[in-house]
């Protein structure tokens, strides 16, 4: 589904990415780790169009998507939630989740003055169904910025999915968040797969990464070290080096 | 009488000054570029009608056609720069267009008089409503009819996802891209939305003071401009509409006897508002005060 064919991206002599080759395959759950300044969030940012890469190509469902700016690739179905929550602060939870559903495509059912003014039926299911899926149900007319952080983190989730992507990344979904929260996480993320929707973490957090994905890659300078299942790469022993330092074999 | 409603039409005239920026505002965009396209939608209309002899309305579309356009122009090299950047290239673009009227000589003869816009002295013929007979009253009536109408498309943006989605750039562009949104549509389309509004309410204001002096068309009154909007907040229109009464109405004129000296009451004023109202007087806190006063 997405190809990340030999990608480098170069902020002056940092080679945030060296020639990196990533395959994800549709409706798997594609886990990225690695130590801090490996590359994982520029990744995210090369395929969402916010950077455009130094070399290589970003192929989505058979397209190259180069030249492709951030709200295009978005209605080609790639959405994204940040590592630093961004919400629109000063908008109701409700228009939150209503400015990401309007940006894709148009129901052609009903008039377009209705829809214009958010009165649509199907649109207003849709964004229930959407605050249903946040816990947010009772907090529609709440400023985004009242909400408190592990509610910020789920409406921005929620307002992903409300654009309806074929493929989400998530840059560090459980960053700072608890037990409880990150349980509460992973089951989400699996029912977004149930959905049919393709995802790629990006994530700090082991015990999410190691329980809820198909695959992971392993960045380390901005290079993959190592690819597999979740077993493989807790005893992969390229992996122990970049996380600890040397492996257990030295 | 004449005095109120001269009063009534200066406030009329800068509550669409006001609204002309408030959607710039909205999508972020801090423009100090209003005031020129205020002053090409004066001079434009003002030409129309006397060196051309055009009926009022059409110049007035005509005035607001040229401003649109101008500000199209502008949106695009204004993508490129933010915040303080932006600030610095309109005050640019406002004093060059202040700089060219200041020098536009285009002086006809009719019936023995010389008219037009004579440079530094002015353009002073502008007597389309006294050559046509219009009370003072009737300028009034017609000039609030723009207000009004203005002020209602505004309002039923702000109800609509046009509202949303101009907020949602203001707050967070990179957040608004990657929802979907396209930041250079929306970004100059809130420009030239904005030169649209400075152009009537400049052709407006040209036939009202009948006489226009490149000194109105300052930095100040870009200033003005987007004050009005951010002391009455981005969540209405009708905040605009009462910080122009309260500027215009209470400062300038119900404070004339302080003379220059209420000026620095208009700087304060900003500084407290920036304090204790950060999103203007009419925020969603004082919304919501004002919706339960009108329920109980």
């Amino acid at each position: 589904m997405l190809k990340i064919q030999s990608i480098s991206k170069h902020f002056g002599g940092v080679k945030a990415l060296n020639e990196l080759d990533l395959e994800v395959e549709e409706g798997e759950i594609y886990g990225v780790i690695g130590p801090n300044g490996s590359g994982k969030s520029t990744l995210v940012n090369v395929i969402c169009g916010i950077f455009l890469p130094t070399e290589g190509d970003v192929i989505f469902e058979g397209q190259i998507l180069s030249e492709n700016p951030t709200h295009q690739r978005l209605k080609k179905g790639i959405a994204r939630t940040f590592q630093n929550i961004r919400l629109f602060p000063n908008l109701t939870v409700w228009q939150n989740l209503w400015v990401a559903r309007n940006s894709v495509e148009d129901i052609k059912t009903e008039s377009s003055f209705y829809r214009w003014f958010g009165k649509s039926s199907i649109v207003k299911k849709e964004i229930e169904k959407m605050l249903e899926f946040s816990n947010l149900g009772n907090r529609a007319d709440e400023l985004a910025s009242s909400l408190a952080f592990g509610e910020q983190r789920r409406l921005e989730l929620a307002r992903a999915l409300a654009t309806k992507p074929r493929l989400l990344l998530l840059d560090e979904p459980a960053a700072g968040m608890n037990k409880d929260e990150i349980r509460d996480l992973d089951g989400r993320i699996r029912s977004m797969q149930l959905q049919g929707i393709t995802i790629i973490l990006i994530e700090h957090v082991m015990e999410l990464v190691m329980g809820v994905t198909d695959r992971i890659a392993v960045l380390n300078f901005g290079s993959k070290i190592a690819e597999g299942n979740p077993q493989e790469i807790q005893n992969n022993d390229a992996v122990q080096e970049a996380y600890l330092g040397y492996s257990e074999d030295d | 009488m004449d005095f109120y409603l001269n009063l009534i039409n200066t406030i009329g005239i800068h509550t669409m000054l006001g609204l002309s920026a408030y959607l710039l505002l909205q999508t972020g965009q801090l423009s100090l570029a209003q005031a020129g396209f205020f002053a090409v939608g004066s001079y434009t209309a003002a030409i129309l009608t006397v060196i051309f002899q055009w009926n009022i309305i059409p110049s007035v579309l005509v005035a607001m056609l040229v401003s649109g356009f101008l500000a199209f122009l502008v949106g695009f090299p204004a993508l490129r720069v933010k915040g303080l950047m932006l600030v610095v290239a309109t005050i640019a673009f406002s004093e060059f267009v202040r700089m060219f009227f200041y020098n536009l000589k285009w002086r006809v003869t009719r019936n023995g008089e010389e008219i037009g816009p004579d440079g530094t002295m002015g353009f002073a013929e502008i007597r389309y409503f006294s050559d046509n007979g219009w009370s003072n009253f009737e300028v009034t009536l017609f000039l609030w009819s723009f207000v009004i109408l203005i002020m209602g498309v505004i309002w039923w943006s702000d109800q609509s996802r046009t509202g949303a989605v101009l907020r949602a750039v203001g707050e967070d562009e990179l957040a608004a891209s990657s929802v979907g949104i396209n930041l250079t549509v929306v970004k100059v389309s809130a420009m030239t939305a904005g030169g649209f509004i400075a152009g009537i309410s400049g052709g407006l204001y040209a036939h009202q003071v009948t006489s226009l002096d490149h000194h109105s068309f300052t930095v100040l009154l870009g200033t003005f401009a987007i004050a009005y909007p951010i002391l009455g907040g981005l969540s209405n229109v009708f905040g605009t509409l009462v910080a122009v009464i309260f500027i215009q109405g209470l400062l300038v004129e119900g404070l004339r006897f302080l003379g220059d000296w209420r000026m620095i009451l208009f700087g304060l004023l900003i500084v407290l508002a920036m304090n204790f109202k950060p999103l203007g007087l009419f925020d969603k806190q004082t919304m919501d005060l004002i919706k339960k006063a009108i329920r109980v």
